[in-house]
């Protein structure tokens, strides 16, 4: 180890290669290109594009997901984790929007169409609330997400194995067992028709 | 079968039912004397009287028909669509340590994408001496390694954070795979390209629609990381990343970008969607865990399950199952037939590698009183698998992904199985 072998391998990458396939955004801003867009016309490219399957105010169509809503429920039984509720950082958006999205047409959506686009997202999720508001490189790193300071780093090793590096318990450990819950009862398990009556007799 | 259809003994169908017949009377007598004559020794099947097909027939082939239920299945009310979806391994029908590349799990966020050899190339740039771009050729001239790891998902067991849902391991535990990787050590590949003394993380991306990215730290890329291109021998299948797939041994399935294309080398991690948005997990506080990378240790009883249940009665009796963790190897695995009251140590069977599968067995005579099985593994680090209730006295219900809970199967009196949970 130690000493860096090279074997000769490969060959320099060229700037046209490097410009089509680095396209990553950093929370600082590293990786956004040049470009702007605004909250109107983030609003005319969602509703011909996204809307379909994230709803028009984002609130997300049968089990696509919502983009927006969902504040105050992350300490809730049901959480609803949007962009506005639970996302950290304004760059994620950008970057997994110019990426991946639309869903079936990944990558045909230009720098400035992504940027209108998450001006739009903002604005559904009341960030922004201004309609004029316009997006670009300049001023993206002054927003910030409402969740941002809610993540902490893993911690298992500090808060559960001093509990579970414990030598078990053999023998006589319980005085009694109870049922509490039973999978079959919920029975939602696909399963053939054979299996299903065989289980019914 | 056109020959059986043709020939004068019985047909298969009627063969095997009195085959089933005669085994069930044998189970319930223990050592049982025959009553009769066994037709599967007395009659002369198809078999053994014609011949079979040449070698040409299977250039590829292909198990048993009489296997064709050992299959990869999904639950349609898992996800939106099955494009970004999830099915499931069959670990009850699997023994050993290997998952055969037929059966492992798949998750994909675009689908499968279906990549040319010739035209894929993996570019390495960032914060490196020098930018580069790999053929697959060029891939094959590094130094290869082999190495048995496990690839559990995230999400694995995470419909169960509530309770008993699924009826089934392959439901429950089924989004794990074991296979031996060849492929080429990260480092040579980030050596080659020349590491800048700013460098801190990487971010893999893949090729298919969803560009899959994550942040990993450097020191683990350095480590144990690898580029592989063959899966237990042969080339990857498309929708394990074919041609070329990175190996993150222990961590997070979602970490193993399928169909690499890039790595590119930085200071600081991304903080993409698959690691802000999904693959954090959410705690009762609002609050959530980032980077949750190791898998921790984790076991289950594979047979019986509710999907293999005890068919030969009372009498000896195989509990198997597979053990595995994110941070060693498995020493130990204990079993309890008796919900937790009492255990036993299981006998580990087959290979020991290092985040990789273990294969247990616990052999006993059943009496035919209901059961209630359990598994708990031990990894070399000391760590012993907990209690779902222990997880979720830390974690609560709602942090979806890393459940290593213990899983419990009751057993009636009739063998048949079910997922239950336990006081």
């Amino acid at each position: 180890e130690g000493e860096a072998r090279k074997f000769g391998l490969g060959r320099p990458a060229l700037p046209e290669e490097l410009a089509a396939w680095d396209i990553d955004v950093r929370p600082d801003g590293e990786g956004l290109p040049e470009g702007s867009g605004t909250v109107a016309e983030g609003e005319e490219i969602y509703l011909q594009k996204c809307a379909s399957c994230h709803g028009d105010f984002g609130e997300g169509i049968g089990r696509w997901p919502a983009l927006s809503g969902g504040g105050g429920t992350l300490s809730s039984e049901d959480p609803v984790k949007t962009v506005g509720s639970y996302w950290p950082f304004l760059s994620t958006v950008y970057d997994y929007v110019h990426r991946a999205m639309p869903f079936g047409n990944a990558q045909s959506l230009s720098d400035d169409e992504v940027y209108a686009l998450t001006a739009y997202i903002l604005y559904l999720n009341f960030i922004v609330e201004d309609y004029d508001f316009e997006l670009s490189k300049d001023n993206f790193t002054e927003i910030t997400l409402p969740n941002e300071g809610q993540f902490f780093v893993d911690d298992r090793e500090e808060v559960e194995f001093e509990e579970f590096k414990r030598e078990p318990c053999m023998k006589n450990c319980k005085e009694s067992v109870e049922i509490t819950m039973r999978a079959r009862v919920l029975d939602v398990t696909p399963e053939d028709e054979a299996a299903r009556k065989e289980r019914e007799a | 079968m056109s020959q059986s259809e043709k020939g004068s003994g019985p047909s298969r169908r009627t063969f095997l039912s009195g085959a089933l017949a005669a085994g069930g009377a044998a189970a319930t007598a223990g050592v049982a004397q025959a009553q009769q004559p066994d037709p599967a020794i007395t009659e002369l099947p198809d078999w053994s009287r014609y011949n079979g097909e040449g070698v040409d027939a299977r250039p590829y082939g292909s198990p048993s028909e009489f296997e064709s239920h050992v299959v990869r299945r999904n639950v349609e009310w898992l996800t939106a669509d099955t494009v970004s979806s999830v099915n499931f391994t069959p670990l009850h029908e699997l023994d050993g340590i290997i998952t055969p590349n037929g059966l492992c799990f798949e998750r994909h966020h675009s689908g499968i994408a279906e990549i040319d050899p010739g035209q894929h190339r993996l570019m390495i740039n960032g914060l490196v001496e020098t930018p580069l771009v790999f053929t697959m050729e060029d891939l094959m001239r590094f130094p290869r390694e082999n190495r048995v790891y496990f690839l559990e998902c995230a999400a694995n067991s995470g419909m169960e954070w509530r309770g008993a849902q699924l009826n089934g391991c392959q439901y429950t535990h089924g989004m794990i795979h074991n296979v031996q990787y060849t492929g080429v050590p990260l480092r040579y590949i980030l050596q080659e390209a020349g590491l800048k003394s700013s460098a801190a993380w990487i971010l893999p991306e893949g090729a298919d629609a969803a560009a899959m990215t994550r942040s990993i730290p450097l020191e683990k890329a350095l480590d144990d990381c690898m580029v592989a291109f063959k899966m237990n021998g042969e080339a990857l299948r498309p929708e394990q990343g074919y041609p070329v797939r990175l190996v993150v041994p222990g961590w997070e399935g979602n970490m193993w970008v399928k169909w690499l294309r890039r790595i590119e080398v930085g200071d600081k991690p991304w903080h993409h969607r698959e690691e802000t948005s999904k693959y954090t997990d959410l705690f009762p506080s609002g609050k959530a865990r980032r980077f949750t990378w190791e898998m921790d240790a984790k076991s289950v009883i594979t047979n019986p399950s509710p999907q293999a249940p005890i068919a030969h009665g009372p009498g000896r009796t195989i509990i198997t199952g597979i053990a595995w963790s994110g941070r060693g190897t498995i020493p130990r695995v204990d079993v309890t037939l008796d919900g937790g009251k009492n255990w036993h140590q299981a006998r580990m069977s087959g290979p020991s590698f290092n985040k990789s599968m273990h294969r247990f067995y616990y052999e006993f005579d059943w009496d035919g009183s209901p059961l209630l099985l359990q598994s708990r593994a031990h990894d070399s680090t000391g760590y012993v698998q907990p209690t779902k209730e222990a997880l979720r006295e830390i974690r609560g219900e709602n942090s979806i992904y890393h459940n290593n809970g213990i899983q419990t199967w009751y057993v009636n009196e009739k063998g048949v199985v079910e997922n239950v949970e336990v006081s």
